[in-house]
């Protein structure tokens, strides 16, 4: 039953206390790396587990990490937890953790991680702070995902790769009739207009979430 | 029954309904409403927001007409040679043929500017039930003259929407942007289809269709051939009548200056912008002779050409003239006080030159100079006010002392 029961850990950062579209956290990867959809969705596997594995480790030591010192215990998690991914992406996925290049070291300075350490690991259960993390994770993989989809399609034409509008240089499907990428999409500008934008829809669904 | 009153029937009976804005819109643009002001008005003024519009796209009707010739004109000239020495109302460039290439090519884009850009306009009064305003008035007219002549509709469909909506609409609409929505607009075009927005094939229409074909035309501009290190054939009168490959508008400096006349004769248009954007780019341009002059740059650089250009060229060529008198002044998105628009127009003629010399990749500096300076302009408005809080301060104090 206790999932049952924090489940609303889980659905909370899917959509009302979404970190990147409401808290705004982790928006310089959320930028800088989903041009493709195939980076966006790596991406937010890595952070699923770093988040989900190090709010465990940091809760189950909560109680003996003592406070003047708790960032650093963070970073220290943090950062094992990170050389790991990187570690395996180097070993079965190289070219990807080439395109991904320092942003996955880079998911140490998430702000969604340490913030979730800070604010929620170091004052609850394993169990919970587990289901907050995945729920945290998801949120922000959420809107990677929806991000990288729409500037990959748009930008090149392309989804994980495969030419789903055709072929630009042969002038085959959409690009027959004259269709083009938009180059803009491919910028990070555009990224985060692409986000704006999934915030407006958002508030202007949910006026409750519309600060002054 | 006229069409003044079915106009005014209609917005009776859809009074309240989330349809209203839209017939208000129709009612207001065509007729005065028959509402009067009731209470104490004191001042009146007809020169409400509508007129004001309707006065700049005024002065753009000239540009838009001259662009129309000018589209049929450089047609022939890609296809028969360039006539040189033209006078400004030779017979060669003023006729029927011409007009109808142009017509056929820029009405068109005339047409879409307005009516995506109007529907974005009316979707959003209904959505928000405010009342349409008329700011699109002069960005629909401006866009289709800032614009290559071939660029694709869709591609122009999809740039209206994206600056209307994120240039003008997230903001509050008109009144409440930060950036030209016109520029918007064609910054989107310019990063998001480069190939159609530069290069030595978009300028004249049917070149790109022609490519690589036996009878393959091709217009550079005078910008992308300086760019290029290569050699102008173009004579300064030539450039000032604006008988040159170019976006649809902005080519004839001579009707510019009319516009520009006119703009500041009505008192619409800042005629402060105007001329410190003008001194602006003299000053960059001078800047640059003198390096040249001083012999600190190489002739095989690839600034030399552009730099080497005759500081008052820089006036005539390109779009930087019509940039400066018609969407610097932009009274919403310029500076509002009197020596902030002196800081305003400087720094856009001065940073225009600039852009357009050292980056050879962005051909046209005057469009991402406004931008950019749109941005600073309620910073240098912040210090204009500030520096005037402090001078009085000062004066009460040494009055009181």
């Amino acid at each position: 039953m206790g999932l049952f029961k924090d489940s609303k850990l889980i659905t909370d950062p899917l959509a009302d206390n979404n970190p990147i579209t409401i808290q705004v956290l982790g928006i310089c990867s959320a930028l800088a790396i989903t041009a493709e959809l195939e980076a966006s969705i790596v991406m937010s596997v890595a952070v699923l587990f770093v988040l989900g594995v190090g709010n465990v480790v940091i809760s189950l030591m909560r109680n003996i990490i003592p406070s003047k010192i708790r960032i650093i215990v963070q970073l220290v998690v943090v950062a094992t937890l990170v050389i790991i991914v990187d570690l395996v992406l180097k070993a079965f996925a190289y070219e990807l953790s080439k395109t991904l290049s320092v942003f996955v070291g880079l998911i140490i300075t998430n702000c969604i991680i340490m913030g979730r350490f800070e604010a929620f690991a170091l004052a609850n259960g394993a169990w919970r702070s587990f289901l907050d993390g995945l729920g945290n994770a998801a949120g922000y993989g959420l809107i990677l995902v929806i991000v990288g989809f729409f500037r990959e399609l748009l930008g090149s034409g392309t989804l994980l790769g495969i030419k789903v509008l055709g072929d630009p240089i042969e002038k085959t499907g959409a690009y027959a009739y004259g269709y083009e990428n938009n180059g803009f999409m491919l910028l990070a500008p555009m990224a985060l207009i692409t986000l704006g934008i999934i915030i407006w829809i958002q508030r202007s669904r949910n006026n409750a979430l519309i600060e002054d | 029954m006229s069409l003044k009153n079915k106009l005014h029937t209609l917005k009776e009976k859809y009074k309240g309904t989330k349809m209203a804005p839209a017939f208000n819109a129709i009612h207001t643009f065509l007729y005065l409403p028959n509402e009067t002001t009731h209470g104490g008005t004191h001042i009146k003024a007809a020169d409400d927001l509508k007129r004001t519009m309707n006065i700049v796209i005024m002065a753009l009707v000239p540009c838009l007409l001259f662009g129309m010739f000018n589209a049929g004109f450089q047609h022939h000239a890609a296809v028969n040679g360039f006539t040189e020495g033209m006078s400004f109302f030779s017979s060669e460039f003023w006729n029927l043929e011409n007009f109808l290439i142009g017509a056929a090519k820029i009405l068109p884009l005339v047409i879409i500017s307005y009516g995506i850009g109007l529907g974005v306009e009316f979707l959003f009064a209904i959505i928000k039930g405010h009342e349409v305003e008329e700011g699109y008035l002069v960005t629909g007219m401006l866009v289709p003259l800032i614009v290559p002549i071939d660029i694709p509709l869709w591609m122009l469909s999809v740039a209206v929407i994206f600056g209307v909506v994120i240039g003008k609409e997230v903001f509050g609409g008109t009144g409440m942007n930060i950036l030209n929505p016109a520029l918007t607009i064609r910054a989107f075009l310019f990063f998001a289809y480069p190939t159609w927005m530069s290069g030595d094939k978009v300028w004249v229409t049917g070149a790109v269709e022609k490519t690589g074909a036996v009878d393959a035309i091709s217009g550079e501009t005078i910008l992308g051939s300086l760019a290029q290190g290569k050699e102008m054939v173009y004579s300064t009168w030539d450039m000032f009548f604006g008988f040159v490959p170019g976006s649809v508008g902005e080519t004839s400096t001579l009707l510019i200056l009319v516009g520009a006349l006119f703009l500041i004769f009505t008192k619409i248009g800042s005629g402060k912008i105007m001329l410190s954007a003008a001194l602006g780019a003299l000053a960059m341009g001078l800047i640059f002779n003198g390096v040249v002059d001083q012999g600190w740059i190489e002739e095989s650089s690839k600034f030399y050409s552009l730099m080497s250009t005759p500081f008052w060229h820089h006036l005539l060529i390109g779009g930087f003239a019509f940039g400066a008198v018609y969407m610097a002044t932009d009274p919403v998105t310029a500076s509002q006080t009197n020596k902030g628009k002196w800081i305003y127009g400087f720094l856009i003629g001065f940073l225009s030159i600039m852009i357009r010399v050292f980056n050879p990749a962005y051909p046209e500096g005057v469009m991402l100079a406004i931008l950019l300076m749109n941005v600073f302009a309620p910073t240098i408005d912040h210090y204009v006010v500030q520096g005037n809080v402090k001078r009085r301060k000062n004066r009460l104090k040494v009055k009181t002392a």
